[in-house]
């Protein structure tokens, strides 16, 4: 995490990484929620600079400043200088220092001290974490996939009714796969992207041990927060599996007929998550899923894809949730771009996105108008056997 | 001071008022290299009436405001010197309307050049405006306010040229509406045939009201946008370039660029011709024109047209230029900074070789930027040098280095552009002293208290 | 300093004089050309000297294997002649000046040459390269530096060849795979000429491509298409390369028009010509060849080098003909996808 103190000089507050690429909107959820400087990358960046050179003290609102980033990546996307790549691993870099210093909001040291003592963000029982699965298979080696859940998709009312009608499609494709029910822990993808980096390391290495144990081959995961960590950084922690977000393997469920669809009428707009889009770029197979559903109306927010725009999520603000309050919190700025293209579902792939659309939609007194669904949830409700 | 804080909560909320470090630190700064100085209070108001309320509360408490958009000017101007209210505009940014048949637009105080970019491609796709190649962020009133130039200056002047009309706060509170729109529901002309009292708004720095709206010229978007880029090794011929490209009329823009990186670009002068047409003949039509023009440099071997390959074309197309902010890059280090004084096209020989002369002394890395300003009336010589900002004496360096530019400049008989306090001061002393006094009358007449963004443009 | 070999009894001794007398710039009969021509060999001013848009032609019309066209090179810039303006030409040499910045991939005795072009190592994607690709160089540390010919300065390819040639030796390269068909004419016909000493084997890529896609012959699906070809100017340095061109549209299932601008009467893609010459000469050359390809009948126009492809792909494309790199139109056939494409 040193490099990070050598570089962040780097950033010219230009502000490019405020935008969308046409310029249509303020992109960084964070800047356009709270709107000072400060709270865009470029402040976070230059406060850190000045913070470790020792020019302005640590306090609670420049550790908020920091926190308030949703490590969502448009900022990468946008700078166009050299080091954009590296932004939000400063940024993580930056955290781990405060964190190292125990010099950390309280909301994120209650994130971390819920991890620790409960293996998930909620501070529910770990013997709870399946009691969501009724009857769902335990895994066991032999078993093509891992169905790795999470915490959100373990704990959360509406989270959970994802979880479930994505092992009712696969047990209806005839996939073998099983989950680990209350023996699962946190993926430690928020951890990570929170700066508290030994902690992240103990969950990596525990879940790869214990995957490694069951000769796990192949992870399927709810989460794109998961799939994300398992798929990029845990390698670096000896594992050495497949890991793939639901929507591909459904996709090529799909393709491959084994699961059958058929008429669904319904104006769908598609939320892209970040830890799918812009971190692993898969942009195409969720949104070819919902144009597989004979009858779905596909329609475009005006951000998408590259350009959508956050959830307000990211690194656990689905539970912090650093950026809400007020019509501008990204969570309610995004419903009424959803509103806006005339649909009537929002449609998600994402747990996080999942839990703050629901409390946007009903801050926005959207509820009549516009129904979040998963889109297991879609392709649930359009199989062609009921 | 709390009470203050408290008084400022009242106008906009407490969301949108800091007095706290973190705030004050950074609006204390700008990308460029004058000292920070911080403000007391970083305000972000929505309305006019919110603006207004600010500016009666500062003028009345004698507490300085200091209006700021993206803050790109690079020259300081957003820095508050004696401290105070820092007021980012860039919540008022409402695109109020669009007359397609009279082509203007009026924009609040604080739309920035990207936004109004998209919402023209989207909502207006036959209009445009001249758009800066400043990072998209930048304000669009600002950019009038420093007397910008843009993609459209070629052919129509500074963009301070294109404002149809104004709305002002001014510093004791007063609501002025400027032009056509003080007497008439239409923004189509900033004065004429009436007294133009823009004047005392542009070109002030912000030092004589904050403007909340104002009414901007648009002009036809073509479909089609080419380009091509002429080299030549002898600057000489430059200024006689020019005078031929602009005689034509058929160009959209002409910027001149020299920097001695990457290697490909050493010892020569590139002048980068935008063209565009409704149609492919009309394209080539003016292409024609233009390469006709030059043929004698083709001739004598003293200049050419360089091959621009199909990938390299959307780097000059592209509006605004990512190129430019990447200069910052070249060091590695987050900055550049630029004196872009007003000079003749004739002045460009002799401006390209101090630009190299003081990389030379002062080993720095540099790169002319150049806009033609008009028929060759007259052009912005970006004198840029880019430095890591961890790198303090290549900091000290630069700023050596502009400030020799800045009395080069004046002595070549040209103008500051965005000047720092410092050039503003330069040009103060040589002004015309019975033209220096009434400017002085006019900042003291609008702003008896000396609120607005103090030490910018103070006479005596 | 290298010098050219040439014989100067051989064109003493030629009647018709092809070199100038087939020259598609120059109008001159048989005793106009050898009046020329020997002007040209003493050293004395003549008009072929400026007529010359350093097309490459006169060396392949030559049947003696003499060196016309090095030979006009030699004079003009003996003569401190500019063929492009002196600053495109400074650019050109600057652009490819080597700076000790070595791009490697993992190099082994048989190495890909993409010379100092990106978009080869865009089009050697595949299964056709799948054994070969580890091992390639690219960047200016390799790169041929046969293109200053156009600009009347061989004393750069003079200077920087050699250092080139040391370049790939000393990563241990025994065989060179020349994916731009002009290195293979530098190290094939220019060294040669110069003296200079090769001391690695060279492979053109056409021979490279036909015999992969021999080993390949199962997955290929005939494309079935008329196609014509664009005849590059380093093709007219070593024209024993051609007959692999129709080897590989025989094996892929492609029909060649016959058009007026193909084999010795090829034209040449135009953008050195714009430099050159100006932009009416250019223009006048493209549209001649490009309405030629229509009237022909070509669906496709098959392109050897890259720079022909990025001079004419967009003009192509507007005309109704699908412009296509060779090595790509092989991936065609293979059903991988182009990686190159106009848009
Ligand atoms: C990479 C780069 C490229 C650039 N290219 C160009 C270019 O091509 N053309 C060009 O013209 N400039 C260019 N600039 C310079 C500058 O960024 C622009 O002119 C830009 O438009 C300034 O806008 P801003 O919002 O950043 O102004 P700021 O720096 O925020 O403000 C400039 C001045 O305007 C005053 N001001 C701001 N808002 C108001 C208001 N509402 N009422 C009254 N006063 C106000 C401020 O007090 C200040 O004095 C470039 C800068 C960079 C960094
Ligand atoms: S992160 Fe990049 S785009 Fe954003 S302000 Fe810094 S340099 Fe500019
Ligand atoms: S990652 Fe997202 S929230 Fe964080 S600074 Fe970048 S754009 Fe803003
Ligand atoms: S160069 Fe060749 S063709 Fe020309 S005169 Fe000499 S021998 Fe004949
Ligand atoms: S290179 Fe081409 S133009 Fe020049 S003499 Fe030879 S054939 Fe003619």
């Amino acid at each position: 995490m040193e490099k990070y103190a050598e570089q962040i000089h780097r950033c010219f507050r230009c502000g490019w990484c405020k935008f969308t690429s046409d310029y249509l909107d303020l992109n960084c959820p964070s800047y356009k929620r709270f709107r000072f400087d400060t709270f865009s990358t470029s402040g976070r960046l230059w406060l850190t600079y000045a913070w470790l050179r020792g020019e302005l003290e640590w306090s609670e609102h420049l550790a908020e400043i920091l926190y308030s980033c949703t490590t969502c990546k448009n900022c990468v996307e946008q700078c166009p200088m050299g080091f954009a790549d590296d932004i939000v691993d400063w940024i993580v870099g930056a955290r781990s220092d405060m964190v190292e210093k125990g010099k950390i909001p309280p909301r994120v040291a209650h994130f971390f001290e819920a991890i620790h003592g409960y293996g998930n963000p909620l501070k529910l029982l770990r013997s709870d974490r399946g009691a969501w699965a009724n009857g769902t298979k335990r895994y066991e080696p032999g078993d093509e996939y891992l169905f790795y859940v999470g915490c959100l998709g373990s704990y959360d009312e509406n989270a959970q009714k994802m979880a479930m009608s994505l092992a009712e499609l696969l047990n209806e494709a005839g996939v073998s796969f099983g989950i680990l029910g209350s023996e699962e822990n946190c993926c430690g993808n928020e951890v990570y992207m929170l700066g508290e980096i030994g902690l992240f390391q103990v969950l990596a290495e525990t879940n790869s041990q214990k995957f490694k144990e069951l000769s796990v081959k192949k992870i399927v995961t709810l989460s794109p927060h998961a799939y994300n960590t398992m798929k990029n950084t845990y390698p670096g922690f000896g594992a050495n599996f497949e890991v793939y977000h639901y929507t591909q393997l459904l996709y090529d469920l799909i393709k491959k007929k084994k699961v059958k669809l058929s008429q669904n009428k319904a104006k769908v707009t598609y939320q892209d998550p970040c830890f799918l889009g812009r971190y692993n770029k898969i942009y195409d197979e969720p949104r070819r899923i919902l144009q597989s559903i004979p009858g779905i109306e596909l329609v475009e927010m005006e951000r998408n894809r590259e350009d959508s725009f956050c959830c307000g999520g990211g690194s656990g603000n689905f539970i912090m949730d650093l950026l809400a309050g007020g019509e501008d919190s990204p969570s309610r700025v995004r419903v009424r771009d959803a509103y806006e293209t005339g649909a009537d579902t929002l449609a998600v792939a994402c747990p996080s996105c999942m839990t703050m659309f629901v409390d946007a939609i009903k801050a926005e007194n959207l509820d009549a108008k516009l129904t979040v669904r998963d889109i297991s949830q879609i392709v649930k409700e359009s199989l062609a056997s009921r | 001071m709390s009470d203050m804080y408290e008084a400022l909560v009242k106008i906009v909320g407490k969301n949108y008022v800091s007095n706290q470090k973190e705030e004050r630190y950074f609006y204390g700064r700008d990308p460029g290299l004058m000292s920070p100085h911080e403000p007391d209070y970083v305000v972000m108001p929505r309305t006019t009436e919110e603006v207004q309320k600010i500016v009666k509360l500062a003028n009345k408490e004698k507490i300085p405001v200091v209006p700021k958009g993206g803050g790109l000017a690079l020259t300081g101007l957003v820095i508050p010197l004696k401290g105070g209210i820092v007021m980012d505009m860039k919540r008022i940014d409402k695109i109020l309307e669009v007359n397609e048949r009279a082509r203007y637009v009026i924009v609040e105080g604080g739309t920035t050049e990207g936004g109004l970019k998209s919402y023209l491609e989207k909502h207006h796709p036959s209009l445009r405006h001249s758009i800066p190649d400043a990072p998209p962020i930048a304000t669009v009133v600002a950019n009038a306010v420093i007397h910008g130039q843009g993609r459209l200056t070629q052919q129509y002047g500074f963009n301070s040229d294109m404002v149809t009309g104004l709305e002002v706060v001014l510093p004791t509170g007063e609501i002025c509406r400027i032009g056509s729109c003080s007497i008439s529901k239409y923004w189509f002309s900033r004065g004429a045939p009436m007294p133009d009292l823009s004047g005392l708004f542009l070109g002030w720095l912000g030092t004589t009201g904050v403007i909340t709206k104002m009414g901007l010229k648009l002009y036809p978007r073509k479909k089609i946008r080419d380009v091509e880029v002429f080299v030549t090794d002898k600057e000489d011929l430059v200024p006689d370039i020019l005078f031929k490209l602009t005689h034509t009329e058929m160009v959209e823009d002409i910027n001149i660029w020299c920097q001695p990186h990457p290697p490909m670009f050493r010892e020569n002068h590139h002048v980068t011709i935008l063209i565009t047409g409704d149609s492919e003949e009309e394209l080539q039509f003016k292409k024609k024109m233009i390469w006709d023009a030059l043929q004698e440099y083709i001739d004598s071997k003293d200049g050419g047209f360089m091959w621009v390959m199909p990938d390299a074309k959307p780097t000059f197309l592209e509006m605004p230029l990512e190129s430019l902010s990447k200069f910052a890059d070249v060091r590695k280090g987050g900055g550049f900074e630029y004196s872009g004084p007003i000079v003749l096209a004739e002045d460009y020989p002799e401006c390209s070789r101090k630009l190299a002369e003081l990389a030379v002394k002062y080993k720095l890395t540099y790169s002319g930027m150049v806009r033609v300003i008009g028929r060759s009336h007259c052009i912005m010589f970006g004198f840029a040098y880019t430095f890591n900002r961890a790198d303090l004496d290549e900091m000290d360096r630069v700023r050596k280095a502009l400030h020799e530019v800045a009395e080069f400049a004046l002595e070549q008989g040209g103008t500051h552009w965005k000047p720092t306090v410092d050039e503003q001061k330069m040009m103060m002393e040589r002004m015309d002293p019975d033209t220096l006094k009434l400017m002085g009358k006019i900042k003291g007449l609008l702003d008896p208290n000396g609120i607005m963004n103090p030490r910018n443009w103070e006479v005596g | 300093m290298l010098a050219l070999e040439f014989d100067e009894t051989k064109c003493a001794n030629c009647k018709a004089v092809s070199c100038l007398v087939k020259c598609q710039y120059m109008d001159l009969d048989k005793d106009e050309a050898k009046i020329e021509w020997q002007k040209v060999i003493k050293s004395e001013d003549s008009p072929v000297l400026d007529a010359c848009t350093t097309c490459y032609a006169c060396e392949e019309y030559c049947p003696f294997g003499n060196h016309p066209f090095y030979l006009i090179v030699e004079r003009q810039e003996e003569r401190g002649m500019f063929t492009a303006p002196r600053p495109i030409t400074k650019q050109w040499i600057n652009m490819c000046e080597p700076a000790g910045k070595f791009r490697l991939g993992k190099v082994k005795e048989q190495a890909l040459s993409f010379c100092f072009i990106p978009a080869l190592r865009s089009l050697a994607r595949g299964r056709l390269f799948e054994s070969a690709l580890p091992s390639w160089i690219l960047g200016a540390e390799f790169f041929c530096n046969v293109v200053y010919l156009h600009f009347a300065k061989t004393s750069v390819i003079k200077d920087r060849l050699p250092k080139i040639t040391e370049n790939i030796e000393k990563q241990g390269i025994k065989e060179l795979i020349c994916l731009h068909d002009e290195c293979y004419g530098s190290f094939n016909s220019l060294a040669p000429a110069y003296g200079i000493k090769v001391p690695f084997k060279t492979t053109h890529y056409f021979e490279y491509l036909y015999n992969k896609l021999k080993e390949h012959k199962d997955a290929i699906k005939p494309l079935n298409v008329e196609v014509a070809y664009q005849r590059n100017c380093s093709a007219r340095l070593v024209p024993e390369t051609d007959h692999f061109v129709d080897d590989i549209f025989g094996l892929i299932g492609v029909d060649r028009v016959e058009r007026e601008y193909d084999g010795e009467n090829a034209l040449c893609c135009g953008e050195i010509i714009r430099m050159v010459k100006g932009y009416k000469l250019a223009d006048d050359v493209q549209k001649r060849n490009i309405d030629d390809i229509v009237n022909a009948g070509a669906e496709y126009c098959v392109f050897n080098c890259p720079f022909c492809y990025m001079a004419l792909a967009e003009k192509m494309a507007k005309r109704g003909i699908k412009p296509i790199h060779i090595i790509d139109l092989c991936k065609l056939a293979i059903g991988e996808k182009p990686a190159l494409e106009v848009g």
